[in-house]
Formats: C-alpha cells, sequence, structure tokens
C-alpha cells in the first residue's frame, strides 16, 4: 500500500516535469521572433546578410537606432504616436463618464442607449473603415491629426467595462457628497474616480498599448509624413529598406520593447483585468 | 430623492455617446447607402458625379475573381486558424493549471507577450524570418538537412505562413481565458473523481473540457470573428501575393476602398462580409443552445 502511494507522488512528480519541460520549449519557440528581433537590431548590416547567421552580434553596433532618427523621420512618428496615446487617455475619460452615467444615473432611454452602444461592439472595422473616411472628408479633417484621432477615440467595450465597475459604488456614499454640497461634476471627479482605480489601470494600460500600435487610421487619414506613426513609418520603412534587414529589425525593437517593458511592470494588472471583466 | 437634475446624465454620456453615433452608428447606414452608388473619386469631388446603381455593385462582386479568391482564403484561414488557436491555447493553459511550480506563473507571461505587441513590428520580424536566403528558420532547417521551404512564396504555403504567425499572437489572450475558466472549477470535482479512480485522461474528457464548454464557445467565436477580419498580416507581409493568395476579404475591401477609391463597391463588399459575421455567429448560438438542451 505505501509502495503505491510513493509510486503515485513518483508519477505525479514526473508529469510535472514534463509539463515544466513542454511549456519551456513552446515557450523559447514563442520567444525566438522577439529574441531574434533583438539581437538583430545591433548586428551590422553586413553581419546581417552573412549566410551563416550569427545568434550573438559580432560586431555590437547601435548605427541602425541612429539611422532611424537621423535619415528617417523616427522623431516625427515619435512624437504623433505620443500624441495619439495622450489624447486617447481624453477619449478613455469620455468612457469613464459613460460608464458612469450608465451606472449610477437614473434617465429616459437609459437601457436603450446603453443596448445602444453594446451594439457598436458587433460592428466590424471594414464595414465603418469606408463611410468614416468619407465623413471625414466631409469635415475636412483628412490628413490631419483630428482625422487620426476621433474615429477610434471612444470605445464600447471599455464603456461597458467602467460602467460594470462603477455599478459596484455604494449609492449612500455618492448621497452623502451631494449632501455635503458637492456638484455632480464634482462627485465624479474627486469620488468617483479615485474609487474607480484598479479599473482606471487597466484601462489605462490597454488604452496605452492600443495607441502606440495605432496603425489603420493613421494609415488611411495620413497622407503626410508628417503625421505618420510608428506603425505607419515602420511599414514604410519595410517597402523602402526591403533588404535591410538590421535597420527593420531596429525600427520594430524600438516599437515593441517599450510596450514588453511596460507589461511586465503592469502585468499583475493586466491579466486580472480579465477577472474583472468577468470574462470567464 | 433626486438631487441632480435631469439634463446631468445626458452630459455624461453626451460626448461618448456622439462619437459613438457619428463613427459606429451612422456610418453603418452611409454604408449601407453608399453600396448602391458608384461613388468614387470624381463623386467624392462633386456629389453629383454620384448615381445610384442599385444592387448592380452587389452582382459584379460575385463575378469578381479577385473577391471569390478572397472568399476562398478566409474561408481557409477560419478553417484552419481557429482549431489551432483553440487547441494551442487551451493545450497551454492546460499545462500552466496543472503545474504547481512557481515558473509556471511565468510562461503565463511569456505565451501572453506576443499579443500586446504590435502587428506591424511583428509581421516586419517575421517576414524577416521567413526570407528565402537570410531568414532563420530555413537556416535552422538547413542544419538539420531540409532543402529550404519557400515560405511566403509559394501560394498554399504562404497562407500556412501566415496563420502561425496570427496563431502566435492569438495564443495570449485565449490562454489567458481558458485559465480563468479552468480555475473557476471546483477542485472537489477532481478529488471525487480520483476516488473513482479516474485516471488523467478520464478526468480531463468527463471533467475538465465538457465544464469549458463555455470558455471553448466563447473563444471560438471571437476568434472566428477575428480570422474574418485577418488584415493586417496579409497587409504587411504579403500585400495579398503571390497571386492574390493571401488576399483575405478584408484586404480586398481596403484595396478596392482606399487604393482603387471605389468607395461603392468596397462598400457593398463590407456589408457582404458584415452579414456573413452576423450569420455565422447566429448559427453559433443556434448550435450552442441545441448542445445545452442535451
Amino acid at each position: 500500500m505505501k509502495t503505491k502511494v510513493s509510486d503515485a507522488k513518483k508519477a505525479y512528480k514526473i508529469q510535472q516535469w514534463i509539463a515544466g519541460i513542454v511549456l519551456t520549449l513552446g515557450g523559447l519557440l514563442v520567444a525566438i521572433p522577439f529574441i531574434w528581433m533583438i539581437l538583430s537590431a545591433f548586428k551590422p548590416e553586413s553581419e546581417v546578410l552573412q549566410l551563416t547567421p550569427t545568434l550573438w552580434p559580432e560586431t555590437f553596433t547601435t548605427e541602425n537606432f541612429v539611422y532611424l532618427f537621423e535619415n528617417m523621420n523616427f522623431g516625427v512618428y515619435l512624437r504623433n504616436t505620443i500624441i495619439i496615446v495622450l489624447c486617447s487617455f481624453v477619449g478613455l475619460f469620455f468612457n469613464a463618464m459613460a460608464g458612469y452615467a450608465f451606472a449610477k444615473y437614473k434617465f429616459k432611454g437609459r437601457e436603450k442607449l446603453f443596448y445602444l452602444v453594446l451594439a457598436t461592439m458587433m460592428i466590424p472595422g471594414q464595414v465603418t473603415m469606408i463611410p468614416v473616411y468619407l465623413i471625414l472628408n466631409q469635415m475636412g479633417l483628412t490628413n490631419t491629426m483630428a482625422g487620426v484621432v476621433l474615429p477610434g477615440l471612444v470605445g464600447a467595450f471599455s464603456i461597458f467595462l467602467f460602467r460594470q465597475f462603477m455599478s459596484t459604488i455604494p449609492d449612500e456614499l455618492l448621497e452623502a457628497a451631494r449632501l455635503d454640497g458637492a456638484s455632480e461634476f464634482r462627485v465624479f471627479m474627486q469620488l468617483v474616480l479615485p474609487i474607480s482605480k484598479p479599473i482606471m489601470a487597466v484601462q489605462g494600460i490597454l488604452t496605452f498599448i492600443a495607441g502606440w500600435n495605432s496603425f489603420l487610421w493613421p494609415l488611411i487619414i495620413a497622407n503626410d509624413e508628417s503625421l505618420y506613426t510608428l506603425s505607419v513609418g515602420l511599414s514604410l520603412l519595410k517597402g523602402q529598406y526591403g533588404g535591410n534587414f538590421a535597420l527593420q529589425m531596429a525600427g520594430s525593437t524600438f516599437m515593441v520593447v517599450p510596450i514588453v517593458i511596460i507589461f511586465i511592470i503592469f502585468q499583475k494588472h493586466i491579466i486580472e483585468g480579465y477577472t474583472i471583466s468577468g470574462m470567464k | 430623492m433626486k438631487s441632480y437634475s435631469k439634463t446631468t446624465p445626458y452630459l455624461f454620456i453626451g460626448p461618448a455617446l456622439l462619437l459613438l453615433a457619428l463613427f459606429s452608428l451612422f456610418p453603418i447606414v452611409l454604408a449601407l447607402v453608399i453600396s448602391f452608388t458608384d461613388i468614387d473619386l470624381a463623386g467624392l469631388a462633386d456629389y453629383s458625379n454620384i448615381s445610384f446603381i442599385g444592387i448592380e455593385n452587389y452582382i459584379n462582386i460575385f463575378k469578381d475573381p479577385i473577391f471569390l479568391k478572397s472568399i476562398g482564403n478566409t474561408v481557409f484561414y477560419v478553417v484552419f486558424g481557429v482549431p489551432l488557436v483553440i487547441a494551442c491555447s487551451l493545450g497551454i493553459a492546460l499545462l500552466i493549471n496543472f503545474g504547481t511550480a512557481r515558473i509556471f506563473k511565468a510562461f503565463r507571461l511569456v505565451f501572453y507577450m506576443p499579443s500586446i505587441t504590435n502587428v506591424v513590428a511583428v509581421a516586419v520580424v517575421w517576414t524577416y524570418l521567413y526570407n528565402p536566403q537570410f531568414g532563420l528558420f530555413n537556416y535552422l532547417l538547413g542544419l538539420v538537412g531540409i532543402p529550404a521551404i519557400p515560405w511566403l512564396q509559394d501560394p498554399t504555403i504562404a497562407k500556412g505562413s501566415l496563420i502561425a504567425l496570427a496563431v502566435w499572437r492569438a495564443i495570449g489572450v485565449n490562454m489567458i481565458i481558458f485559465l480563468a475558466a479552468l480555475q473557476g472549477i471546483p477542485k472537489t470535482y477532481y478529488e471525487a473523481a480520483q476516488l473513482d479512480g479516474a485516471n488523467n485522461w478520464k478526468q480531463l474528457t468527463k471533467i475538465t473540457i465538457p465544464l469549458l464548454r463555455y470558455a471553448i464557445f466563447f473563444v471560438s467565436i471571437t476568434t472566428m470573428i477575428g480570422w474574418i477580419q485577418f488584415f493586417e498580416e496579409p497587409f504587411v507581409m504579403t500585400n495579398g501575393g503571390p497571386l492574390d493568395s493571401t488576399t483575405s476579404v478584408a484586404l480586398f475591401i481596403y484595396r478596392n476602398g482606399f487604393q482603387l477609391s471605389n468607395f461603392g463597391y468596397a462598400a457593398a463588399g463590407s456589408f457582404v462580409l458584415f452579414v456573413t459575421i452576423i450569420i455565422i455567429t447566429m448559427i453559433q448560438f443556434r448550435l450552442q443552445k441545441k448542445d445545452t438542451d442535451i
């Protein structure tokens, strides 16, 4: 009997090891593109084009990154990307406001309007792509920063998440603040937003990542290189310097590494975000 | 007691609702209207150049060989992509959930990483990996004596190569959804099964998979919708080539709309896509309902 138990224990331990080894191999496979990208970014062009590739850069160089900023407009792309990220935080604020109203106010048409908001989640981007372009064109906003930013400013899913979270705030708390004479907007700014920190953190990180990665609208709306984002600039780089892989890897590294760092710092919030949203 | 004025709620929802109405709801109507017109660049400059042509766009689009090809390609992406994403993300989630050591938490991060990175950057990196001469993949294959594979040059292999990249990106989010669902299964179920002498495989097929049914359903719908809208990867990596063998429906719409400026024609294409998504979602809900009835 005793040996049977220890046998089962042994078998369990072996299974644990197998799971670990399979995941390690899979993880390595998943990580290869990142590792290869970063290592290649620091190699000179000639080394990348060797028929026998080197793993570790033989000659370590940062000239690819310097080239991106000096000979290409990566500085401008970076500025535009940061502008888009900042604007998308204004959108996040609008989402929070709407989520709060749907959670805590009673008003005519509340349910209907909320369902309308949810319905917009079902609409694929390809359907709205062309009419939105025509609308922006009519408003004279093509080839402007406003045109790049406006279409993606607010999102139904974000409103939905804010509503879910804010409906857990006790009404008594809001009433107390009102009795103290606080205006509705002050209640929202100084009471509701601080309480909603956890959901704000999740949404803030996701908003940052989405803004940093924004590609389709800048691509459609911006004709001028002075409005390009990093993503659009990178796809331009791939077209212009198709054979210079070291340069392409430097551009990609410049886009990916900041996100990876932010992700590692805030990963707990992001992964918990799925539990908050109740996506089970 | 209501201490706020009647207009306050509307002021709060106003900005968001206005933007959603302008950039999500109204465009649907507009897309439907222009899909019955011949609007192009000339029409954009002067609206008097636009004329209603009825369902001509819809008739022409189903005669367009490239559109038909893009439908075929998209079906290929869905048929191979959806099961692959579910199998990979579920498999990884099961392994991570099974592990007890601390290292297994770190695996969550590693597998999640690709899903937050920029599509364009990642597509550029994979194009380099796939390069027939200087790419890492062919070099590694060469080391074990396998001849070079034309990853992005052969029509069928190119589709597979794009799927590999998209699966790599899709694992993370779906894995997290499966992990959350797995942690929701009460441990007592497994303890009871073990007392009855059920082995691991039995526990997996009789307890875990059935209880994950809702999560699998959710992931399969969202993944399928994602594959139907497959766009960035073929756009950046192959631009639809070789010979339109990787052109997806979404890429076809983009190209007709913004490169050829056939706005009306592209809008008709986008409505075909929209209706397809609605129908497939409805069928899946039906099947799911039937499934739970039994």
